[in-house]
C-alpha cells in the first residue's frame, strides 16, 4: 500500500490538524521531536518517504490513545502498522530491545521446528489434546527463560506461572483445556512491527494446530494474543469458525452465574489494590468492566483507581519489543508513581508483557509497590 | 548416491585466549574439520543469547563457543557471565526445537592449539551425527 491509499484507508484526510493526538501521545510528552499529528500530516503533504524512513516511526506505542480520542475517527493504529509494513519493505526495522532475542524466538517459530513448550506443565492440571476449549498460551515459556530467574534479563519473575494459573482456573471452572505443543507464537508483534509475511506464517500453522484439535473456542489470557485471534487473524485470513474469548470475559460470566466463588475473608482490613489497564485489553478490545468486576467479587480487597483508568490508562511503556528507551522508563516509572499515589500495596496487571516491563522498571528504582497479576490473586482467593 | 551431510558451525572465539589457540592450531599445522566458521569476539561474555539464536536462524547446525579458563579472562569474569548465559540459553534452544546438544561451550588457552583442533573435531563429528535441524535444513 502507497502512502496514499494508506491515507485513504486510515481516513487521514480527515484530519483538523488540533493536535489532541500528539498532547494526548504519552511518548511525545517524553520525546519532543515524536507527534502523531507531524506523522499524518506529512503523509497528507505527500512525504510518505519521510515517514517510512523515520526512526520515529517506531517509537509508536501503538497504545491507542491518539485513536480514542482523534474528533475526526482517524485510524492511527492501522496508519501506523501499514507504514511500518511498507518501511520493512525497504529494509528498514526498529531498534530491538535484548539484542533482538524475543523477535528471533518468534522468527524461529515459523519453522517447523518440534518445540518443547509444555513443559511448564505440572501433575496438578488437567490438560487435553483434544476438546472443546483451547488455552492459547503465547509466549510465556519463552519469557520464562528470558526474564525468569537465571535468564538474560531476569527481573524476578515466573511468567510460566500465569499460565499454571489459567488451567487452575479453568480446572476449577470444570474446563480441561486443550493445550498443545504445536502452538506458536501468535504473530502480534511480527504484525506491528511491519512483518506482514511471518505473521501470516505462524498465523496459519496457530489456525492449523487449533483445528487439529477439533476446539471451536480459544481462551487467551494475553490481551495481545487475544486481538490478534480474535481480530487480525479474521481480517488477514479470512472468517474462522472459533470463538475467541478472553479469560476475564469468562471468569466475569461465571462469577454472575456463581461458579467462581472465593473464600471469605475474617479480617477487618482489607487490601488496597489498584488496577492497570493493558493497551490492548482496555482501548483496543474495551474490556474495561469485567475484570473489575472480578475484582469486586473478592472479599477483603479494595479496588482504588489510579488517576488515569479505563480509556485514559497509560501504557506500559514499550511494545513490541522495540524502541524501549530513557522515554520508555520514564513513561513507566510515571505509571508505578501513579499507582504508589493511590495507596495501594499491590498494582494488579493483565497481561504478561504489562508485567515485564513495569517490573524492569521498578527493579532499578526505590517504587515499593508490589506488583502482581490479577490470575495470582484470584488463584489465592478462590474456593 | 546420497551425499553425506557437512553441518555448518558457527564459533565464537575470545580474542584474548581461543582465538589465538586457533591461531596456534593454525600455525602448528594441526589438521581439523573445516565446517566451522570463526568469529572473533572481545570476550566470550559478549556472546549474546540473540547471537546463538540468530546463528541457528541464518542455517548453523551447530555452535560453539571457546573462551578463556575460569580465571584467565581479560576482563576478569566475562567467560563465567557467558557460562551463565548459555546456561539458559541452552533450555532456550531446547525449548524451540532445536536441541540443546547443539550448543557447546569450551575452555581454551592460547597454548593449546591441539585442544582447539581435537574440540572442532569432536563437535563437528558429533553434530554430523545429529544430522541437520529438523524440518529446517531439509527441504
Amino acid at each position: 500500500m502507497n502512502s496514499e491509499a494508506i491515507v485513504k484507508e486510515t481516513r487521514a484526510y480527515h484530519c483538523l490538524e488540533c493536535g489532541v493526538c500528539t498532547s494526548s501521545c504519552p511518548v511525545a510528552r517524553v520525546r519532543p521531536s515524536f507527534s502523531p499529528r507531524l506523522l499524518v500530516e506529512k503523509a497528507l503533504f505527500g512525504f510518505g518517504d519521510e515517514i517510512v524512513r523515520d526512526r520515529d516511526l517506531w517509537s509508536c506505542l501503538v497504545c491507542g490513545r491518539c485513536t480514542s480520542r482523534c474528533p475526526s475517527n482517524v485510524d492511527y493504529l492501522n496508519f501506523i502498522k501499514e507504514m511500518r509494513i511498507e518501511a520493512s519493505k525497504l529494509g528498514e526495522k526498529g531498534l530491538f530491545s535484548h539484542d533482538g532475542i524475543l523477535n528471533t524466538i518468534m522468527e524461529l517459530q515459523s519453522l517447523s521446528l518440534r518445540q518443547k513448550r509444555t513443559s511448564w506443565i505440572t501433575d496438578d492440571l488437567e490438560v487435553a489434546d483434544e476438546g472443546e476449549w483451547f488455552y492459547f498460551v503465547g509466549c510465556l515459556p519463552y519469557f520464562d527463560l528470558v526474564f525468569g530467574e537465571g535468564g538474560y534479563c531476569d527481573v524476578g519473575l515466573k511468567p510460566t506461572e500465569r499460565a499454571r494459573n489459567t488451567v487452575r482456573i479453568l480446572n476449577k471452572m470444570g474446563i480441561k483445556p486443550v493445550v498443545s505443543n504445536d502452538e506458536r507464537c501468535c504473530g502480534h508483534d511480527l504484525l506491528w512491527n511491519g512483518d506482514l509475511e511471518g505473521f501470516r506464517r505462524l498465523a496459519e500453522l496457530n489456525l492449523k494446530t487449533i483445528e487439529k484439535s477439533g476446539a471451536k473456542k480459544v481462551i487467551c489470557l494475553c490481551p495481545e494474543g487475544y486481538v490478534t485471534l480474535k481480530r487480525d487473524y479474521p481480517s488477514y485470513l479470512g472468517e474462522q469458525d472459533i470463538e475467541v474469548v478472553q479469560l476475564y470475559q469468562l471468569l466475569a460470566d461465571k462469577l454472575k452465574e456463581g461458579k467462581l466463588n472465593f473464600v471469605e475473608n475474617g479480617s477487618d482490613n482489607p487490601v488496597k489494590v489498584t488496577f492497570h489497564d493493558p493497551c490492548s485489553l482496555g482501548r483496543i478490545a474495551e474490556i474495561y468492566e469485567e475484570p473489575r468486576e472480578i475484582l469486586s467479587g473478592i472479599p477483603g480487597i479494595e479496588l482504588v483507581e489510579m488517576e488515569r483508568n479505563r480509556a485514559d490508562a497509560l501504557c506500559c511503556g514499550t511494545s513490541g519489543w522495540v524502541n524501549c528507551s530513557s522515554c520508555s522508563k520514564q513513561i513507566q516509572t510515571e505509571r508505578l508513581k501513579e499507582a504508589e499515589a493511590t495507596g495501594a500495596d499491590i498494582l494488579l496487571v493483565a497481561c504478561p508483557k504489562c508485567g515485564i516491563h513495569l517490573s524492569c522498571a521498578k527493579y532499578n528504582s526505590d517504587i515499593k509497590i508490589e506488583i502482581k497479576d490479577i490470575t495470582d490473586l484470584i488463584v489465592e482467593k478462590m474456593a | 548416491m546420497s551425499e553425506e551431510f557437512e553441518p555448518n558451525i558457527v564459533g565464537f572465539a575470545c580474542n584474548w585466549c581461543s582465538y589465538a589457540g586457533a591461531d596456534l592450531a593454525g600455525t602448528s599445522r594441526m589438521k581439523y574439520p573445516p565446517n566451522i566458521r570463526i568469529i572473533r569476539v572481545m570476550c566470550s561474555g559478549r556472546v549474546s543469547p540473540s547471537f546463538v539464536l540468530k546463528a541457528f536462524q541464518m542455517g548453523a547446525d551447530g555452535v560453539l563457543i571457546t573462551g578463556c579458563h575460569p580465571g584467565d579472562c581479560h576482563y576478569i569474569a566475562g567467560n563465567l557471565k557467558c557460562e551463565k548465559t548459555m546456561e539458559t540459553t541452552r533450555k532456550l534452544i531446547d525449548v524451540l526445537g532445536i536441541g540443546e546438544e547443539r550448543l557447546r561451550l569450551e575452555w581454551v588457552s592460547a597454548s593449546e592449539g591441539s585442544k582447539f583442533a581435537d574440540v572442532v573435531t569432536d563437535f563437528t563429528n558429533h553434530i554430523r551425527g545429529l544430522g541437520p535441524i529438523l524440518g529446517k535444513s531439509q527441504g
